[in-house]
């Protein structure tokens, strides 16, 4: 069953792809969107009706400005297209404006700048080692296309839950793209306007540092530092920047809490705490109040285990990714190297990092999806990843409304990288060892529980976060094995730098 | 990839657009007094719930047929009877005799547009894979390709998550009819016709290709002997089911009498709102509905729908083959929908179902949608099916020319005035004088479009020239 002989373009499937996504994204301009979306419509307006020099004060709307300076920029140049739109939600103190002509040039700025995600994407496909396929659906370049354009996690935090991350993840892919392509000093510089559009990519950083000192900076002068300064030019005022950027009041948690390491160290302080008093080892009227599933952004008072504070989370995330940075620096796997090491760091700060969105999973999967499709311990990582950690982004999409939709594109993005996955690695046994097959099939009775059978249940009134403790811990356990399976294969694998071309 | 795989993906992303087109508005939202058909619907279940059997098609102090009345075959009334034990237990509110008429709530329209699916996920979308299954030909990947256009067909999606109907059961019943006699389950093939039959009178317009073929089929097996027997049974089968859907209606006769009175409304003229048929078109040059009396419009309409069915039927009826089913149905369905009495923009679904490229039929709804503030998902539904089954055709189909000298230049010709039909629609304000221009427009450019498409299918069946692949896939 051979596909037609390519009549046309042969990359018109990619097209086709794109445009698909695109109408998909259009459909769903009316799906709720959160309180995101008033954020960007506030920074609209404050971009378009305050002097630059002003933009880090402004505190009318409770959601200031805390990206850095040249997003606000992005913003800017937006604002002057959302004038021909509705003027209204460029008031400032239009607070939680959301006519139907906001919400249609909101959605639709998320949607035109994808198109860098498109590019991105695209320049990825060329990366590729080797493209061949028996036919078209089971090309590596195909596969990779629809895992990164049809991604389930970009979907619905980008056009529903209401974000660009699309066109940063798009800086990024390109970025990477440009240091496999050997083109390193555009790579850096996507990289530092990159930095200076979203700082979480701070994560990453190192990953970037290390790579580009060993293999470059050693023989050429300051390529990476110039592009950095040059764009912080474009800063204002740093201090006030900066507290606006890494707001620490915050909790070590996030309201809801991602599926990471101090989740897991949360739970098992609660367990201890609960035991304790059973048995009792510790007196009730010593422990703090439990308020941590309270649901609002606050600090948190373990009880038995020592509390952690963000100079803690710090070192742990550092020790977390020195492993990877030391081997990266002494065998550099060329560009594949890099990536993994990238991949590392972005878990390990997910992992282990301050008040982390559930958000940043992305940050670890867009990338791992380019090894995915080479290497095949990398698509077992892969799967466990994505899957787990698209299921942990449920809680973000809380409405009944939107409930199918998210169920309906988590099944699909599923069974397709399974099946394609399935079908790239065909020899060699079976992808995913029993144990991760059950692990991974036991999202489908912990949603029927957290979001069907709970509500039903009397809990609900009382201990109404209950499910999304439960979801963050059970995916915890996924991204910690993900990560651990990262780490033994870059730590274990051999340096390929002779079979690579490209040095 | 597996085959599995590649179906389930087809019917994942069948089901997110359709739901995603069910975020939209409906038809009639926030338009009291009357609203429109969602109205119509909850109101239907606040009927059967609360009224015994044999009010519901009958003008009482407790139900008044003007308000949204009942008019469809007592299966649907059963349906509705279902959906509103549902809706008792969720909120009794949604049903509550007269009290709840116009009842609008967000989580309402959530329910209302979950029975939609679920009907269409029990009914409609298995007989769509299990058709392109085993009656597609061509690679697999052929089958998968057709499988997606036929489930991401707009028309369908539109009426049934836009404005809100219950189609799918409907054309799903059919379905598994044309199934059941392209397998040779004939029994099983008339028992879901009849059933179709018994959900939307519209089915009528597939009756007669149905009846033909089974027919014919019977007589080539010898009326003495086999044959004979045959019919009987199929007969029987269709005769129960009658009965056994018009059961609580038997025990007076007065009712099924009501019951058809509502069905077959006469009284009405012979179109509302612009619908793109012969007797709109018509209307535009010679005011026919003022100039020929009631009697001799629905004389009319009965012959001329009579003329343009009876060649497709009777070639039907001598050559009883699947190839020749499959044409008549087309031709018997866009018959009725040009000439009968009454005909609603909805009807052409009918023939739609088997024509999944005619991207005109979807089109000549705009004015509808753009009444119901459907107009973003028009848009959306309506390019992307049209771009994917232009894409998929091309690359489907073994040919080497480049894709626009593929299509007669005639094709292009209507998609460019269907554009600019649409933009013109929804941008330019109609001139004073003629202020149902647009609409009229759309109807005027659909009529010409399914009269050619008639004339074309006929001969096509009456003819049978040699079985080449052509741009229309009559699948």
């Amino acid at each position: 069953t051979v596909m037609a002989a390519p009549v046309t373009n042969d990359q018109s499937w990619f097209f086709a792809l794109a445009l698909g996504v695109s109408f998909l994204k259009c459909l769903l301009i009316n799906a709720y969107h959160s309180t995101d979306f008033e954020v960007h419509r506030n920074w609209l307006a404050l971009t378009h009706s305050l002097p630059a020099a002003q933009w880090y004060y402004e505190a009318t709307s409770e959601w200031t400005l805390d990206y850095p300076p040249l997003f606000a920029w992005f913003e800017y140049g937006l604002s002057h297209i959302a004038r021909f739109f509705d003027k209204e939600m460029l008031v400032v103190q239009n607070l939680n404006y959301a006519s139907p002509a906001t919400i249609l040039f909101q959605r639709l700025s998320v949607i035109v700048a994808d198109v860098v995600f498109f590019y991105a994407v695209k320049e990825c496909c060329k990366c590729l080692r080797e493209d061949k396929g028996k036919y078209l659906l089971g090309k590596p370049s195909f596969i990779l296309t629809v895992l990164l354009l049809w991604n389930f996690g970009l979907i619905i935090v980008d056009h529903i839950h209401f974000q660009y991350n699309g066109f940063l993840f798009g800086v990024l892919l390109l970025s990477i793209a440009r240091h496999f392509q050997n083109r390193h000093f555009e790579g850096a510089l996507l990289f530092s306007i990159l930095l200076n559009l979203k700082h979480i990519y701070l994560y990453i950083a190192p990953a970037y540092g290390i790579y580009l000192l060993r293999c470059f900076c050693f023989t050429q002068s300051n390529i990476y530092a110039s592009p950095e300064s040059r764009i912080n030019k474009l800063s204002i005022d740093l201090p006030q920047v900066l507290s606006r950027l890494f707001p620490f009041k915050r909790g070590l948690c996030h309201a809801y809490w991602a599926p990471n390491i101090w989740a897991l160290y949360n739970i098992a302080d609660k367990a201890f705490s609960i035991l304790g008093v059973k048995f009792k080892l510790l007196d009730i009227n010593k422990l703090p109040k439990a308020s941590m599933t309270g649901g609002l952004v606050q600090e948190f008072q373990h009880s038995v285990l020592p509390s952690v504070s963000p100079l803690a989370t710090l070192v742990c995330t550092v020790l977390s990714i020195l492993p990877a940075l030391f081997r990266i620096w002494h065998r550099p796997n060329g560009a594949r190297g890099f990536l993994r090491c990238l991949v590392i760091c972005a878990l390990g700060s997910f992992m282990f990092g301050w008040h982390v969105h559930e958000k940043a999973i992305l940050m670890a999967i867009l990338p791992l999806s380019l090894l995915a499709v080479e290497s095949r311990e990398d698509a077992r990582i892969f799967l466990i990843l994505s899957i787990t950690g698209h299921y942990s982004l449920f809680p973000l999409l809380f409405t009944t409304q939107e409930l199918p939709i998210k169920i309906l594109l988590l099944l699909l993005f599923t069974i397709f990288s399974l099946t394609s996955l399935k079908t790239l690695f065909r020899s060699g046994g079976a992808l995913l060892n029993p144990l991760e097959a059950t692990y991974l099939l036991g999202l489908i009775p912990l949603e029927l529980i957290c979001e069907f059978v709970y509500p039903l249940t009397v809990w609900q009134k009382t201990f109404p976060f209950l499910p999304l403790m439960l979801t963050s811990i059970y995916c915890a356990l996924g991204v910690t094995y993900a990560f651990i399976r990262l780490y033994i294969s870059l730590l274990t694998c051999s340096d390929s730098t002779k079979k690579i071309k490209t040095q | 990839m597996e085959n599995w795989s590649l179906f389930s993906l087809c019917v994942l992303l069948g089901l997110t657009s359709r739901w995603a087109v069910s975020f939209h508005s409906y038809s009639g939202a926030g338009k009291p007094p009357m609203f429109g058909d969602y109205e119509a619907q909850r109101h239907w279940q606040e009927v059967t719930y609360n009224l015994p059997v044999h009010e519901w098609y009958f003008n009482t102090t407790n139900n008044d047929l003007n308000y949204w009345g009942l008019d469809y075959p007592p299966l649907t009334a059963y349906h509705s009877l279902v959906c509103a034990y549902v809706a008792k237990l969720l909120n009794p509110e949604w049903v509550e005799l007269h009290a709840s008429r116009g009842y609008e709530s967000h989580s309402h329209k959530l329910f209302m547009r979950a029975t939609v699916l679920f009907t269409d996920i029990l009914i409609y979308i298995p007989a769509v894979l299990l058709y392109c299954f085993y009656f597609c030909d061509g690679s697999s990947k052929q089958k998968v390709a057709t499988a997606l256009c036929i489930l991401l067909y707009p028309g369908l999606i539109l009426i049934d998550y836009g404005h809100f109907q219950y189609n799918s059961v409907s054309l799903g019943l059919a379905l598994w009819g044309i199934l059941g006699l392209g397998l040779g389950w004939d029994l099983f093939g008339s028992l879901a016709f009849t059933l179709a039959l018994n959900y939307k009178q519209m089915e009528l317009y597939h009756s007669l290709p149905f009846f033909c073929y089974l027919l014919g089929k019977c007589i080539k097996q010898g009326l003495t002997g086999r044959g004979f027997f045959q019919l009987a049974k199929i007969s029987l089968t269709v005769l129960v089911t009658f009965a056994l859907c018009w059961m609580p209606f038997l025990s007076d006769p007065k009712q099924p009498l009501q019951v058809l009175h509502r069905l077959f409304p006469f009284g009405r003229g012979l179109f509302e709102d612009k619908v793109a048929n012969t007797w709109c078109s018509l209307n535009v040059l010679i005011k026919i509905k003022t100039l020929l009396s009631r009697e001799t419009q629905l004389f009319l309409s009965f012959a001329l729908t009579l003329l343009f069915i009876l060649p497709s039927s009777l070639k039907l009826l001598s050559k009883p083959n699947l190839w020749q089913f499959k044409l008549a149905l087309v031709n018997s369905s866009l018959a009725f929908f040009l000439f009968s009495f009454q005909v609603h923009e909805k009807s052409i679904l009918l023939a739609a179902l088997l024509m999944f490229f005619l991207f005109v039929f979807f089109h000549s709804m705009l004015p509808l949608l753009v009444k119901d503030g459907l107009l973003l998902p028009y848009v959306v539904t309506s390019l992307a099916f049209l771009f994917l089954s232009l894409y998929l055709l091309s690359h489907l189909t073994r040919t080497n020319e480049p894709l626009f000298w593929y299509f007669p230049f005639h094709f292009w010709f209507s998609l460019v005035a269907m554009a600019v039909l649409s933009f013109t629609s929804v941008w330019l304000e109609p001139p004073a004088k003629f202020p149902d221009l647009f609409p009229v427009l759309v109807s005027i450019l659909s009529f010409l479009h399914f009269l050619g498409f008639i004339i074309y299918f006929n001969l096509v069946q009456l003819m049978e020239p040699q079985r080449k692949k052509s741009q229309k896939k009559t699948n």
